[in-house]
């Protein structure tokens, strides 16, 4: 069996983390490729009820960073 | 935006300037370039980067930094580098050494032979006027460059590059003579298309490269090798084919269109002295040539050479070779005037060749018709000749003989013309040499042309190279008809600018080149020199110091996809019509190098500037954040910070000022690096005093001390050693009472200070800018924007030294002054977009188009492309996809507009970069394509999936899939939002009638805009009627008086006193407040507000005040001048209530007002005994001086502690103060009849006013800007703005400033007629609303609150305050709330996306 690979959602906020993504990519910084972002205008959007959708529909992690 | 542009003059007055800037070049299309950076890898030129100081490199195609703006490359390019300007042919010497270095050999062919179609040859053999202009001499030794040439050409057949040459043309050439300017011309000619025919008098080609050098040092095969380079391109040599009666260039004339004619110089000087016909005498040139054509000539057992060039070297080496027994050069000069090559000198007496130098032939001794020997006679040297080199004269009587059986001449050459005899148009100078124009080489004769030694007279092979090249381009003219001379007078300049010599270049030997064993050579003509091993070579090159910085290799040329690269061009000069200037020219750091013997700064790599160390503290920086010190890349465990390097110190630097920063900086450093560090880390700042004066600052300080552990250390640190060689500084330093310490540590942090630069002060210069003793722009505090010159404005750390909140202050009053003089050109240049009918898609199935951006190799070199496109086209709702090169160029936007005509597309996805940076701009697409722009969404798989995952292209390619599948169910959901705005009332209100409240107040009313100004007391003018003179010494009163008069007179101002603020209601542009004055309530309506409330000195229980009449506070000490001319002792007591439990931050201003008041006592009355309690002393910037006056009028400065605290007993009408000295280490006694408190200023009570408009308040009960640094007058929410005290402790200049900022950012709202809001906004269904309220209590913004219909309670959202954040929506207990664009359906579809 292939060793597990997590899949992350990550909800980024578009003033900051979201730009901070933006930013590793310009500095060519190298990292896993388990995290698939949700922009949202503010960390404050993220309602629960997101985190635990994606759980039920089979993520393994969730970030939430503002 | 205009960048890499300078202001070069500036003409005319306020209203009406004339501005003269000055572009450089950029070399890259700011419009075409995508920012990709594929320029950046390929570009060979590896320079410091200033952006980390120098700690790390960068390119010469490069981005200064991540973030940089205009976010795209430039290309950093000065002046041609010497050892091109000094090559007689002009190759592009650095770009062919750069190639070298990475080991491009092809490459560098290219380059080379775009001028030169003979490398091997001339990386043997040529002189290398290059390697003398090197500028690596000015660090060790020439780069080799000449061997490079040749290295490029042993590792790639220079045959097998490709030469460019354009169609074929029906004229012909015929040129007379295969040396290098014959070559040349044929070559060049045939890349124009041009064939020619060499005639060649010798049996082989290649004229003096051929029979005057011989194979030792240029192998035939190499020279048989690179002719074939010309003769592939389809010229013809005919050998063995003169010119003479039979041939002569009449007859040419006839077949060819033109002539050129590069016979060389062929023919030796006679030695011209007795017996130089004798069997046994013969020439140099004749020698060689023999040699060359058949491997043998007669060679002597004793062979004298005569001369002192290559020829020379070159005959008696071959001479050795041909098995002479003895070979010596008689030369006339020493070595060091000899012309030959030093290292064919060195080559030749390696061969046993034997040199007699200061001699000169006299007569050639003959037995028997045949040489037996040569009498010579001895030289000294005399007079500097023409030629610069002294001149030989001979030694009377000094005669003496040399034994020979043969003597070679090898005195010079000229050209041997007897091939022209039957041409009489042929035309000849009076050297001897023929007859052409300098530029075009054109003879007299039309169609006839000359090159080479034949026209110069004896030079050299590239000289001769170029020659050639030349007179291809005038014959290419000629037969074009074009005039042959126009543009090719070759601009010269006499001051160029390179990059400079590194000061810290360690020295590297240039390499040596490997060689035959000299005891091999005889006998044979092997080739000595064997070449350059690849690595060695390459090493060799890395040596270039790049002086031209871009090396014009033109490799980003050829990798830059979007063709954004042009080294063409130039410099832009242009006049710019302006009103009014800002000058913003800001600060450089303090450079310490000037003071090594104390810092040590450039010798120890340990010892760093703090901005050395921001950079290692830095995630994007040369360590990635990791902190280790320079020398050894361990982790340190102690570091010492010294302040004050370069700041507050007039003795050694001559900076007498506050840098007003660094303290802040350096308890930052210290503090992250604390975070930073593995283990324990011992952090110590060596300060006089800690300077923490802005808002917040002092919490951080103390947060510093108390929970990170920094050290704050009251010395000023006199030596720093350098321990051996461990890298590790001992610092000796005195404590306050006075004991000597010395204390290792790993790492010393250079706390330096700002200075204007030279480039600042040269602007100053040039536009009439006054500057004052520190370099900074000449003002006052009551004007503190204004220059010497009207209409231009200074703002930010060249108008004094500060931080960024306060500089961006000054730029946005700056604006605001400016633009008093422009308000009624405002709106008069702008221009509206006209855009198609949108068309309504709501009842329409999705019908989602998918674009797939390659962003060249971006995503395309590592993504599969193709294979997402064919994914996407799988997916629900998609009915079209395509992937494009670059999708946000010009033309693709318009077929992507075309597309979603065609395709009848209601969504689009674009799969690129980010929406941050081109959401806007495909946005723009779909409007243009009649789509409402909020059915877009970009799925981003460059910066957050090729970008960083490139090293598995399988796995950024289904990621990248994921993303694109994300952003269509997003779409699929998206739905047309139509755009907000509001109308502005176009007037103002201001609160608070003192400074700040009056300058907003005009500055608002100067541009126009109608403004009330309200203030609580009968009076205008706050705190500032208590001041009699501001720092600077200007009298603050009648300055008062004139400014109320100002606001009273103004047409645009309504001053409404006794008047108090009942409640405010509304949203930016349209404010209703509610005022009551004498006259009762009244409501004003507005689109902005300015909140100046002020603040005041704050009363103490403390020190008798209050209980004792000779205990005073701030200016009421000045209010009794008799009483003050009286005292003896006058004492002040500093940070009392401030810097401590209940106000822990600093009052700011108190030091500087207390100092400037004991310099009144002192100047008024000298022998007054004036005492300053202080914890520290804050005279931030340019008020440093007040401190040093001060001291040296002998007020007398005493540090105190917060835990011993001074104390203050009544003494009849006089008082005792008590307090530690810690310099004496002893408890002193004050006598004194005054004292005088500085306590701390707190805002006025607003409260109410910060209710009504929801404004927050800091812990301190100051107004709560935006954001701290960046914008430091706004309120969160729009429309409000604050100015003065009541945002911090401040001084009147500050204020000025500050509240003609607040005005400015005011005017950015009230210049509008109606204001485009962000339609992302909260939506309220209030048949789901219970009227909880929690919506209205997590709103930052007041943006959504209860209001009551019929009786319930609902929710009300307002758009115009709305920022979209979604807190409401996501605490909604009821679901109640949506935000459009980011609907909860529309985020579930992207997160169900995800799996």
């Amino acid at each position: 069996m292939d060793e597990f690979e997590p899949k992350i959602v990550a909800f980024l906020c578009n003033w900051c983390a979201y730009a901070g993504a933006d930013l590793a990519g310009v500095s060519r910084m190298q990292y896993p490729a388990n995290v698939r972002s949700v922009r949202v205008m503010c960390s404050g959007r993220v309602d629960p009820a997101f985190i635990v959708q994606a759980f039920r529909d089979g993520v393994d992690g969730a970030l939430v960073a503002g | 935006m205009l960048t890499g542009t300078e202001l070069e003059a500036l003409e005319g007055d306020p209203g009406n300037f004339s501005a003269r800037v000055r572009t450089q070049p950029r070399f890259v299309d700011l419009d075409k370039c995508t920012s990709c950076g594929e320029c950046e890898k390929v570009c060979p030129v590896v320079l410091p980067d200033e952006f980390d100081e120098g700690l790390g490199t960068r390119k010469a195609a490069y981005k200064k930094y991540a973030q940089a703006i205009p976010g795209v490359f430039a290309i950093q390019k000065t002046d041609r580098a010497p050892c091109r300007l000094s090559c007689p042919a002009g190759l592009n010497v650095q770009g062919y050494v750069q190639m070298v270095k990475e080991g491009k050999y092809e490459r560098a062919l290219e380059i080379i032979m775009d001028d030169l179609p003979l490398p091997g040859v001339l990386g043997r053999i040529c002189p290398h006027e290059c390697e003398d202009a090197c500028r690596r001499c000015d660090v060790d030794e020439p780069v080799s460059i000449c061997r490079l040439k040749r290295l490029a050409a042993d590792q790639f057949d220079p045959r097998q590059v490709k030469i460019d040459c354009m169609e074929e043309r029906p004229e012909k050439v015929a040129i007379v003579g295969s040396g290098p300017a014959g070559l040349s011309a044929a070559y060049h000619l045939a890349r124009q298309g041009i064939k020619s025919t060499i005639y060649e008098a010798l049996p082989k080609a290649g004229g003096m490269l051929r029979v005057g050098i011989p194979n030792h040092r240029l192998p035939e095969a190499i020279l048989d090798q690179e002719i074939e380079v010309i003769t592939n391109l389809g010229v013809e040599i005919k050998t063995s084919t003169p010119l003479g009666p039979d041939l002569t260039v009449d007859d040419l004339l006839k077949d060819y269109k033109a002539v050129y004619l590069a016979v060389g110089a062929h023919k030796g000087y006679d030695l011209a002295v007795e017996g130089d016909d004798a069997d046994g005498v013969r020439q140099g040139v004749d020698f060689l040539r023999e040699v060359n054509l058949t491997g043998k000539t007669q060679v002597g057992k004793k062979v004298l050479i005569i001369g002192g060039g290559n020829v020379a070297i070159d005959v008696s080496r071959a001479a050795v070779r041909l098995g002479a027994q003895s070979v010596q050069i008689v030369y006339r000069r020493t070595r060091t005037e000899m012309p030959a090559w030093e290292e064919e000198i060195e080559a030749a007496e390696a061969e046993d060749v034997q040199i007699e130098y200061l001699a000169a032939p006299q007569e050639i001794l003959v037995e028997g018709g045949k040489v037996k020997g040569m009498r010579c006679i001895r030289m000294e040297l005399g007079e500097p000749d023409s030629s610069g080199r002294r001149r030989p004269v001979p030694v009377p009587g000094s005669e003496f003989d040399l034994e020979a059986d043969q003597v070679v001449a090898a005195i010079g050459q000229q050209p041997d013309f007897s091939a022209f005899e039957g041409d009489k148009e042929v035309e000849y100078t009076r050297r001897g040499t023929l007859e052409a124009d300098g530029v075009t080489y054109a003879t007299p004769r039309e169609g006839v042309f000359a090159g080479g030694d034949a026209h110069t007279g004896p030079w050299n092979a590239i000289g001769a190279v170029a020659a050639g090249r030349e007179a291809a381009v005038s014959i290419s003219r000629f037969i074009d008809g074009k005039d042959m001379a126009d543009g090719r007078v070759p601009i010269t300049k006499d001051d160029p600018i390179y990059r400079p010599v590194p000061t810290d270049m360690p020295k590297a030997a240039r390499a040596s080149m490997p060689e035959l064993e000299p005891a091999s050579r005889r006998a044979t003509f092997d080739e000595v020199e064997l070449g350059f091993e690849p690595e060695a070579g390459q090493a060799e090159a890395d040596r270039c110091l790049n002086c031209s910085y871009c090396s014009d290799c033109m490799e980003c040329v050829t990798v830059c996809a979007p063709g954004a690269i042009d080294h063409s061009m130039v410099e832009v000069e242009r006049e710019i019509r302006v009103g009014a200037v800002v000058l913003s020219a800001g600060i450089e750091p303090f450079d310490p190098s000037g003071m090594e013997d104390t810092y040590h700064h450039r010798s120890n790599p340990n010892v760093m500037t703090s901005l050395e160390f921001e950079r290692i503290l830095s995630a994007s920086g040369p360590t990635e954040g990791h902190l280790s010190r320079p020398s050894d890349h361990q982790v340190p465990k102690k570091i010492a910070w010294l302040q004050c390097v370069g700041s507050r110190d007039t003795n050694r630097c001559g900076n007498g000022y506050c840098s007003s920063v660094c303290c802040m900086y350096a308890v930052k450093d210290a503090m992250m690096a604390k975070e930073h560090a593995d283990g324990e880390l011992d952090c110590a700042i060596f300060n006089m005093d800690m300077r923490t004066f802005g808002k917040e600052y002092e919490k951080y300080l103390t947060r510093g001390e108390d929970q990170s552990g920094v050290r704050f250390v009251k010395a000023r640190v006199h030596t720093i050693d350098e321990v051996r060689d461990t890298g590790d500084l001992r610092l000796r330093y005195f404590t306050e009472d006075g004991k000597v310490v010395d204390e290792q540590f790993d790492m010393v942090v250079l706390s330096v200070g700002l200075r204007v630069s030279d480039e600042a002060v040269a602007l100053a210069e040039r536009l009439g800018v006054e500057l004052n003793e520190n370099r900074f722009v000449k003002h006052d505090s009551l004007t503190p924007l204004s220059t010497s010159r009207p209409g231009v404005f200074a703002c930010g750390a060249f108008n004094g030294p500060k931080d960024i909140p306060d500089s961006v202050a000054e730029s946005s009053a700056a604006a605001c002054i400016a633009g008093a003089g422009l308000a009624p050109a405002r709106s008069t240049l702008t221009r509206t977009l006209e855009l198609p009918a949108e068309i309504d898609v709501a009842d329409d199935e999705p019908r989602v188009g998918v674009f797939v951006c390659n962003c060249g190799l971006n995503i395309g070199g590592i993504a599969d492309v193709p294979a997402i496109v064919d994914y996407a086209k799988e997916l629900d709702g998609v009915v079209y996809a395509e992937e494009n090169m670059f999708s946000c160029s010009q033309d693709t936007q318009e077929k992507i507009t075309q597309t979603i005509k065609e395709q009848k597309l209601n969504r689009v996805v674009v799969a690129a970069c980010t929406p941050r940076t081109h959401e806007p701009l495909f946005q723009f697409t779909l409007q243009n394509a009649g789509l409402n722009p909020h059915l877009f969404e970009m799925a981003n798989i460059r910066n957050q999936c090729t970008w960083v995952h490139s090293e598995n292209k399988d796995l950024a390619t289904s990621k990248s899939k994921d993303l694109v599948r994300m952003g269509v169910a997003r779409a699929r959901e998206l739905e047309s939002i139509q755009p907000i705005s509001v109308n502005v009332d176009k007037a103002a209100l201001v609160i608070g009638g003192g400074v700040a409240g009056m300058f907003a107040a005009l500055g608002l009313a100067d541009q126009g805009f109608p403004t009330t100004l309200v203030e609580k007391s009968s009076q205008l003018g706050g705190r500032a009627l208590d001041v009699k003179r501001t720092h600077d010494g200007r009298d603050v009163q009648s300055f008062l008086t004139s400014l109320i008069e100002r606001v009273g007179g103004h047409k645009n101002l309504t001053v409404m006193t006794d008047a108090e603020v009942l409640g405010a209601s509304g949203y930016v542009g349209n404010f209703e407040t509610e005022v009551k004055n004498g006259k009762g309530p009244q409501t004003i309506s507005h689109g902005a507000v300015v909140v100046a409330t002020g603040g005041a000195p704050t009363d103490t229980e403390e020190y008798l005040y209050g209980q004792h009449p000779a205990v005073t506070r701030w200016h009421d000490l000045e209010q009794d001048p008799q009483k003050l001319a009286k005292a003896d002792t006058v004492t002040f007591i500093q940070c009392v209530g401030s810097r401590n439990d209940p106000r822990p931050y600093c009052s700011r201003i108190c030091c500087s007002t207390t100092v400037a008041m004991a310099i009144d006592i002192k100047q008024n009355k000298p022998d007054t005994n004036v005492f300053v309690l202080y914890r520290d002393i804050r005279t931030f910037g340019e008020r440093e001086a007040l401190y040093k006056q001060a001291r040296e009028l002998g007020v007398i400065f005493i540090r105190y502690a917060l835990d011993r605290k001074p104390e203050v007993v009544a003494a009849g009408d006089g008082l005792i103060v008590k307090v530690f000295d810690p310099i004496l280490g002893a408890p002193v006694e004050i006598e004194t009849d005054l004292l005088n408190l500085a306590t701390a200023i707190e805002p006025n009570r607003a409260e109410d006013i910060a209710s009504f408009y929801k404004l927050p308040l800091t812990e301190d009960r100051f107004f709560m800007e935006a954001h701290a640094k960046l914008r430091p007058v706004d309120f969160a929410s729009d429309g409000l703005f604050m100015a003065g005290l009541a945002h911090y402790p401040k001084a009147m200049d500050e204020s000025i400033a500050q509240a003609m900022a607040a005005a400015s950012r005011a005017v950015t709202v009230l210049s509008k007629d109606q204001i485009q809001i962000s339609p992302y906004v909260s939506e309220v269904d209030p048949d789901k609303c219970i009227g909880c309220g929690l919506c209205e209590e997590v709103c930052a913004f007041g943006a959504i609150h209860l209001e009551e219909v019929d009786g319930i309670k609902r929710a009300k959202n307002i758009q115009a305050s709305c920022k979209g954040c979604g807190l409401c929506a996501a605490s909604c207990p009821q679901e109640a709330i949506d935000m459009l664009h980011f609907r909860f359906h529309q985020i579930e579809a992207a997160v169900r996306a995800v799996v």
